[in-house]
């Protein structure tokens, strides 16, 4: 990978809001998600984002059952999209990488 | 070439407007939903929730939350909350969509909910094409209450109530709903989806948000059945469970769509428009202008009037007519008045009978167990009344004699043939009318105006009327030839 | 305007109608089915909902859901479609949802027969479903009182979110009287804890779930006290002729008619007779009872059933007077003669004052 490329995107996993069901490690396409060692307040062992390699696609944010478990953030120029990317064209991507 | 300072993340996949900011329940669950880890139901809320979203109708949704483990969807969902019991969703859905066209129902339904206890009321919503959107899901057990066999649960499958395994000889097979349902012709979209893997979840957010879309758009009923994990009762890790979808239910319940006419589909035409409120008592005719200004009540109430009228024949010989008419021309002659009929079986029997009150002071009770007029259309009736009859009072019996048993020196009888005299003027039928004659006569106190208006009333149809009109006078002259001849 | 004669079941959906219900779900038993079939032709008329549904289960369902939007609504049925609805009574009486319904009764149990019976008072005065409730049940016995009564019942049902029984009978339904309407129509109002589809109702919800022990014992505490207020502001009887009446005769709907007829007969033979009628079953009159038992000496109840109503009348008097029964079934009427005989009887036991005379022919 190109080190001076950052990902196209990134994601975030509130600790607390997570089950730990593990949907999410087995939906990510590069596998940048795993299980962490440590227990949340619920006393689940959530799942934490490796750090690098996200491609922004949202599998994983569909495949999570917690309404606000999975944020997933996506690399814009901010002088071509001034506005975060709709739903409907992640929608697209979604199945695309899926397919 | 955009340089680094240009780059910025932004959220892209992030928690539905359509969920609410924290949820209202147990202190150390605000964020969390109440579902098992790996649980289906969070996956399609969260399908649906993006769609309320996207479809911009958070506002206008209503969403049903039905018995089962996801009775608490309400929660979540930041829009209007309506929680039914098990199975009913469609049927209270239906009754808010029909009052609230505008609205978007939302049904949420289990399997259990859905394809058991609730199988008429979705079978009917369905059937009737309800703008209802219906999210099934479709995990092959009856969770909340602790893993019992559900009409889904899979051949072989083990349950509490199945510790051996579903069998087809002793359970029937598993019910496959959405193909039941699509061989009606009124749903607009059904399509059976899965949570089995990244492929179908994709899949499966495309239905979900299909399915209300067309609601939005006014086609019609559609319902998504999602093949939905539940790792707890399966007792599964979620990952395996969700192949399990994937591997092992799919084979009983394949994926696909079973109905699609949302290309035919034309959104429904709008409700007939209120009217307006001052029209109401016209339409229900509780109000009559022109009857307004009518109140030239006669003074009858002067005279002492209690009549205590029983008609009584077969079906057929308009002995409830009869009643009626007198009914309404005592009431037009400013009399109380009540009318009270057989009804049900003892007609469909072949006979019919009514009681009649007219009186001028307020009637205490409409039955009339002892008349003094006695009107008997036919000799069963005679049989059934005759006795009870008041001493003074009358029968008059449709037959040319009566027979020696009902005989008796203390009330008046005319035994005619009415039906024949009815003939003799054009129609057999109008025997009932030339008795109500006779009984006017008898009765003597209500003026023929009245007798004219609820005539006119009661009877639609001109050439009836005449007809009527014709045998009254003639039911009027026997009476008086026989009072003529009693006197003479 | 003059009085219109109308059968009672015509005129229960035309006074809903004048008092803002728009919508009606019903299945067809008899004999009750005019009410819906007058609802299928009136309804769509006046903008209001009909729909013929798949099953009393469902109709009440939908009732659920028409109330939850906030539209007075109503169904009608007779004792086996009662049964079915019990489970959505009990739901509609817990998420505190105001409704209509008219149980036209039958005989029972079981599919019984057509005619008309009181049996229903059981089921529908105690709550035919599970759990703390109460539905407010009106008795009309006359058709105006079908029209009068309807109206009546749609304001209670809005004033306290509860479930209102019209408890009528086969004879009321089916009779014709003169009856006279208000003049103009109630305007339909949506009420603000209705879920209507709109930004302004989105945050409201409807439910009769309480997960916790505290929670659902607190909101079982405000209905009794919801009940406890009903109990104390809408009791109605007709006293006819009952005020110092020695013998008080008792019985609502149909019954009530026939009694009046008694009291009538009685009166003139001389005997100190009159009548209680009860037109709220629910909440009881029982205030009206313990100021007859002042100058009552016996009461005699009279059902067209095996005595249901009786006990709330024992439970009234709390023992201080006697209660007699007189109970009919299966569709028969207790005749005026009938009853006249027993109340000769009873005048002779519990009126020994009485001049001989006058019940020498008893
Ligand atoms: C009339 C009635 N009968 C039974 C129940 C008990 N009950 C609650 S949930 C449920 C089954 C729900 O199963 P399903 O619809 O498949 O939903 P799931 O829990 O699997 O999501 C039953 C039988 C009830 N609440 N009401
Ligand atoms: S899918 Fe969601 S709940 Fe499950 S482990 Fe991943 S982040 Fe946690
Ligand atoms: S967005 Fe795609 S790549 Fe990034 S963590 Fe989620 S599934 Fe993996
Ligand atoms: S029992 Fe099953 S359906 Fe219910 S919440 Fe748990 S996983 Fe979900």
């Amino acid at each position: 990978m190109d080190k001076l490329k950052p990902d196209r995107g990134l994601l975030k996993i509130d600790e607390n809001e997570c089950k730990g069901c593990g949907l999410c490690v087995e939906a990510c396409p590069p596998k940048v998600i795993r299980i962490g060692d440590s227990l949340n307040h619920c006393g689940y062992r959530a799942a934490i984002y490796i750090g690098a390699g996200c491609t922004g696609c949202g599998i994983c944010f569909m495949a999570c059952p917690e309404p606000g478990a999975i944020t997933v953030f996506r690399l814009v120029d901010r002088r071509a999209t001034a506005v975060p990317v709709p739903h409907a064209q992640v929608e697209g991507a979604v199945s695309c990488a899926s397919n | 070439m955009s340089s680094a300072m240009d780059l910025e993340y932004t959220a892209a996949q992030s928690k539905p407007k359509a969920f609410y900011e924290s949820f209202e329940r147990k202190e150390e669950l605000r964020h969390q939903t109440h579902y098992c880890p790996g649980c289906g139901h969070g996956i399609v809320h969260k399908m649906l929730a993006r769609a309320i979203d996207e479809l911009g109708i958070q506002d206008r949704t209503i969403l049903i939350s039905p018995v089962g483990c996801s009775v608490f969807a309400y929660y979540y969902f930041d829009v209007g909350n309506v929680q039914a019991a098990h199975g009913r969703a469609p049927a209270v859905g239906t009754g808010i969509q029909r009052s609230r066209p505008g609205s978007i129902v939302i049904g949420y339904q289990g399997d259990g909910d859905l394809s058991a206890i609730g199988s008429a009321e979705i079978l009917h919503a369905a059937n009737r094409g309800e703008n209802i959107t219906v999210i099934f899901v479709n995990n092959a057990i009856y969770s909340m209450t602790g893993g019992q066999m559900a009409p889904t649960t899979l051949l072989g499958q083990k349950s509490t109530t199945t510790p051996d395994g579903r069998t087809a000889e002793h359970e029937g097979h598993p019910l496959h709903m959405s193909e039941l349902l699509a061989t009606l012709s009124a749903p607009v979209y059904i399509e059976r989806v899965g949570l089995g893997d990244n492929k179908q979840i994709a899949q499966a957010a495309r239905a979900v948000k299909r399915a209300v879309e067309n609601q939005v758009r006014g086609l019609g009923f559609s319902l998504v059945e999602v093949l939905s994990p539940c790792p707890t009762i399966w007792k599964m890790p979620p990952v395996e469970a969700q192949h399990w979808v994937r591997d092992v239910m799919e084979k009983t319940f394949p994926l696909g769509v079973f109905v699609d006419r949302t290309k035919e589909s034309r959104p429904r035409a709008a409700t007939n428009a209120a009217p307006a409120l001052e029209e109401i008592p016209r339409i229900l005719g509780t109000r009559d202008e022109d009857a307004d200004a009518i109140d030239d009540v006669p003074a009858l109430r002067a005279q002492e009037v209690d009549l205590h009228v029983r008609v009584s024949g077969f079906g057929g010989q308009g002995v409830l007519l009869l009643g009626e008419v007198l009914a309404e021309a005592g009431m037009d002659a400013g009399l109380e008045v009540s009318w009270l009929p057989s009804y049900g079986p003892e007609i469909r029997s072949g006979t019919s009978n009514c009681h009649v009150r007219l009186a001028s002071s307020p009637i205490d009770s409409p039955l009339v167990t002892h008349p003094n007029v006695l009107v008997a259309m036919n000799e069963p009736s005679l049989k059934k009344f005759s006795a009870g009859v008041r001493p003074g009072g009358w029968i008059l019996y449709n037959g040319a004699t009566l027979p020696a048993e009902y005989e008796r020196q203390d009330i008046r009888i005319l035994a005619r043939d009415f039906t024949r005299e009815a003939d003799t003027i054009g129609d057999p039928r109008a025997a009932n009318m030339v008795m109500l004659g006779a009984l006017l006569e008898i009765a003597g106190t209500l003026p023929q105006a009245s007798i004219d208006a609820a005539l006119r009333h009661c009877v639609k149809q001109p050439k009836w009327i005449d007809l009527d009109e014709r045998a009254l006078v003639l039911g009027r002259s026997l009476c008086k030839q026989f009072l003529e001849r009693g006197a003479a | 305007m003059r009085k219109q004669l109308m059968k009672g079941n015509e005129a229960i959906v035309k006074s809903a109608i004048l008092s803002g219900c728009r919508a009606f779900y019903g299945y067809p038993i008899t004999p009750a089915s005019e009410i819906t079939e007058a609802a299928a032709f009136y309804m769509p008329k006046t903008g209001g909902v009909f729909l013929q549904a798949e099953s009393e289960v469902a109709a009440i369902n939908m009732l659920y859901g028409a109330s939850s939007a906030g539209v007075r609504c109503m169904t009608a049925s007779s004792g086996p479609g009662i049964s079915l609805m019990q489970e959505g009574i009990s739901y509609m009486a817990g998420a505190e949802l105001p409704c209509v319904i008219a149980d036209i009764t039958r005989g029972g149990p079981g599919l019984g027969n057509i005619a008309s019976e009181q049996s229903d008072y059981h089921q529908v005065v105690k709550g035919g479903g599970h759990g703390n409730y109460h539905t407010i049940v009106l008795a009309p016995h006359s058709v105006q009182e079908m029209a009068d009564l309807t109206a009546l019942a749609f304001e209670l049902a809005d004033k306290y979110r509860n479930p209102v029984v019209l408890l009528a009978d086969g004879f009321i339904g089916q009779m014709m009287e003169p009856v006279e309407f208000p003049k103009r129509a109630v305007a339909p109002r949506l009420p603000h804890w209705a879920v209507a589809g709109t930004a302004d109702s989105r945050g409201n919800l409807i439910s009769s779930i309480h997960l916790g022990c505290d929670e659902l014992e607190a909101h079982v505490c405000n209905l009794e006290a919801k009940y406890r207020r009903v109990e104390r502001n809408e009791p109605r009887a007709e006293d006819w002729y009952a005020n110092g009446a020695e013998i008080v005769l008792v019985g609502y709907g149909i019954v009530g008619r026939i009694l009046k007829a008694v009291t009538a007969e009685a009166r003139a033979s001389g005997l100190n007779v009159g009548l209680l009628r009860p037109i709220t079953l629910y909440p009881f009159p029982s205030l009206h009872f313990q100021r007859l038992a002042a100058r009552g000496r016996v009461f005699v109840v009279v059902e067209m059933s095996n005595g249901q109503m009786v006990d709330d009348v024992r439970l009234a008097l709390n023992g201080v007077r006697p209660v007699e029964f007189l109970g009919r079934a299966g569709g028969n009427v207790p005749t005026h003669h009938e009853v006249l005989a027993l109340v000769k009887k009873l005048a002779k036991k519990y009126c020994p004052a009485l001049e001989p005379e006058e019940l020498a022919h008893v």
